[in-house]
């Protein structure tokens, strides 16, 4: 793998240089909300940490699988693939649990059969990961996700007055090509000393205390644990909002659309969740998920059980977002830590 | 299983319905084949297999294949009304359009079922697909040993398939067992030809059933796996050769949307037949 130096001061040439690839889209604060937004160079915006802002809400499948787009245009006697328009996008600012999230994105998306609508946009997305320090919510060091070797195109470690910068792909090559002068291949050892030091500091940010020794046995001990599952059951709302914010949550529903003169229409694709309540619903009427208990034990094994028979690793990376999201509290800090017989709270502040 | 790197995986062809008529009040036969500019695709599938229907401005839903493989060109589906898609459906007529995609799923397991006896346990509309099978091994009947199927439903009326299945009933190459919930036969042709009661009951009448050569499939709601299942485990049939065909719901068909995802798997991909030693390892399946 190749690595780079980028001083600070050339984030704005850097900057020209990116928009050549595409959009640039970055997390910044809008109305108090972390969100991916697209920036324009004069919105004067940097790169490191203190800029861009923790934990978007919406992780990057927003832009990979957007929330609701058709499919379909049809008429009575034809079907027709949709036209997606998709733009080629720079995403800086992705962290490494968010981009194992689109590790297991690609897996799941291109395994047996491919879907066609996320193959397009993952091909004209570009991912620049940034480092970050993570809160008393992360614990993808608990997950194995806080170290990223692949995934992403170029990858910006912050070291102060400069970044330390990873090379993932060829198109991120082509990137540091393109920025050829602003870019310095001579790692010094007070660069490496910087990072190594960087590294330390950083382990020590992380404070959760999860613990997920032995948790894809307990999930399969513990499923017909009716009170452990009831006790969350009876808390939760059924208002998806975890399956909307976590990474690696896929699940969506079509529908269609008619046009006013109602010859034509639109197959429309949208965000899904294995929470509310008509999720395994089949016509008829037959419910194989009635309770809130049953939804939230699929939801759980999706995450800390089915994906490793299928992909080998579980599919929570750790990102936290569960937790600063439920409003009732269910996260996976704390059912792992009811599979485990402890009572003990993640609540969020 | 078939990988697809195809950028028409969610768009269906155009199908023209040449025939349809009613087995019940609530249940249509549709025939259908494909139309216009996709009239020269084959469509390959196995018994047991789904495919995803599409119905104008009503949406698109998962539905088994009635007819076999064995008669080619004409896909049958059985259909019973029930919600937005086949409400749509039940307003066609002959000549009208659908969208179809498919086929998907697994299917049942022909392989283990060559040179076998078939117990094969249908309820309700679980005779759909097994209709498939059934015809399919009886146009090639020399490749099976004996053919034995059980066929419960509600009452006479609900009966599916019926002038089909009476001639069945005369024929020596297949062992038909008709039974219905509750059996008030007014027409001639039925007359000591139903019995009453449930599938399971049927079983003490199987004679020389022999576990080492027999494989069973069977399909009908929710609640009558477990108790047909316990009938053939009394028959010594063994756990792999036991296949269920079960219902989720499906909103893709490969594997993506989630909706027919039980434990680890997804129905529409390792299902949707699954034999009773699957259904031991995997929850909440039956
Ligand atoms: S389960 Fe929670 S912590 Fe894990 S990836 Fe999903 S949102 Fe993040
Ligand atoms: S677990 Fe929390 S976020 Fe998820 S559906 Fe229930 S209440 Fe909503
Ligand atoms: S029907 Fe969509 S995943 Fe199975």
């Amino acid at each position: 793998m190749r690595v780079y130096k980028i001083s600070k001061q050339d984030e704005k040439k850097l900057f020209k240089v990116l928009e050549k690839f595409g959009e640039v889209w970055l997390p910044v604060k809008k109305g108090g909300k972390c969100t991916f937004s697209r920036i324009y160079s004069e919105d004067r915006l940097t790169f490191s940490q203190t800029e861009i802002c923790n934990r978007p809400l919406l992780p990057l499948k927003k832009l990979l699988l957007p929330p609701e787009f058709n499919t379909l245009d049809f008429n009575a006697e034809r079907y027709n693939r949709a036209e997606q328009n998709v733009p080629s996008r720079v995403v800086v600012g992705s962290h490494a649990c968010d981009i194992h999230g689109v590790n297991i994105l690609d897996k799941f998306y291109t395994t047996d059969f491919i879907d066609p609508f996320y193959r397009e946009r993952r091909k004209k997305t570009i991912i620049i990961g940034t480092s970050c320090e993570p809160d008393e919510y992360c614990f993808c060091n608990k997950t194995n996700t806080n170290i990223i070797e692949e995934g992403y195109d170029l990858f910006f470690n912050d070291l102060g007055h400069y970044y330390l910068v990873w090379v993932g792909s060829s198109k991120g090559d082509d990137i540091i090509r393109e920025g050829d002068d602003l870019f310095d291949e001579n790692i010094t050892d007070k660069i490496i000393g910087d990072f190594i030091n960087w590294r330390k500091v950083n382990e020590n940010f992380f404070t959760n205390d999860i613990d997920f020794y032995g948790v894809t046995d307990l999930m399969e001990l513990k499923y017909n644990d009716n009170e452990l599952w009831e006790y969350f059951g009876d808390k939760c709302l059924s208002c998806g909002q975890c399956t909307m914010v976590c990474p690696t949550c896929t699940c969506f529903n079509v529908i269609d659309d008619l046009e006013v003169n109602k010859n034509e229409g639109h197959r429309r694709r949208y965000w899904d969740s294995c929470m509310f309540k008509d999720y395994s619903m089949v016509a008829g009427g037959h419910n194989f998920r009635k309770t809130r208990a049953e939804r939230l034990k699929l939801w759980y094994t999706h995450k800390l059980k089915a994906f490793i028979g299928q992909f080998g690793n579980p599919s929570c990376v750790g990102c936290g977002r569960c937790i600063v999201t439920c409003p009732v509290d269910i996260n996976v800090y704390n059912v792992v830590s009811r599979l485990k017989g402890q009572e003990k709270e993640l609540i969020r502040k | 299983m078939k990988l697809a790197n195809d950028p028409h995986l969610y768009t269906p062809i155009t199908m023209r319905i040449i025939a349809k008529r009613d087995l019940c009040p609530d249940v249509r036969f549709f025939q259908m084949v494909p139309a216009g500019e996709f009239k020269q695709v084959k469509i390959d599938y196995k018994p047991g297999q789904f495919m995803m229907l599409s119905a104008f401005g009503a949406g698109e839903g998962p539905f088994s294949i009635s007819s076999p493989p064995s008669r080619k060109g004409i896909i049958e589906f059985g259909i019973r009304k029930a919600g937005k898609v086949t409400e749509k459906l039940f307003t066609l007529r002959d000549g009208d359009t659908v969208g179809l995609r498919g086929p998907f799923g697994n299917g049942f397991p022909i392989e283990k079922m060559l040179g076998k006896d078939l117990i094969i346990v249908a309820g309700g509309l679980g005779v759909v697909p097994l209709r498939s099978l059934i015809l399919y091994a009886l146009d090639n009947r020399e490749s099976f040993g004996r053919i034995i199927f059980i066929y419960g439903f509600k009452n006479v009326e609900e009966m599916l398939f019926n002038e089909v299945l009476l001639e069945m009933l005369d024929s020596d190459q297949i062992e038909l067992y008709l039974t219905a919930d509750k059996c008030e036969v007014k027409d001639d042709k039925y007359k000591g030809r139903i019995c009453e009661g449930q599938v399971t009951g049927i079983f003490k009448d199987l004679k020389n059933i022999d576990p080492g050569r027999t494989v069973a499939a069977v399909c009908g709601p929710p609640v009558m796996y477990k108790f047909v299942v316990d009938k053939l485990l009394e028959f010594n049939i063994g756990k792999n050769n036991i296949f269920l065909s079960l219902e989720r719901r499906m909103k893709c068909g490969v594997g993506k949307c989630g909706h027919c995802s039980i434990d680890y798997i997804y129905t529409c991909m390792e299902g949707p037949v699954f034999s009773y030693w699957d259904v031991i390892h995997m929850r909440d399946l039956i």
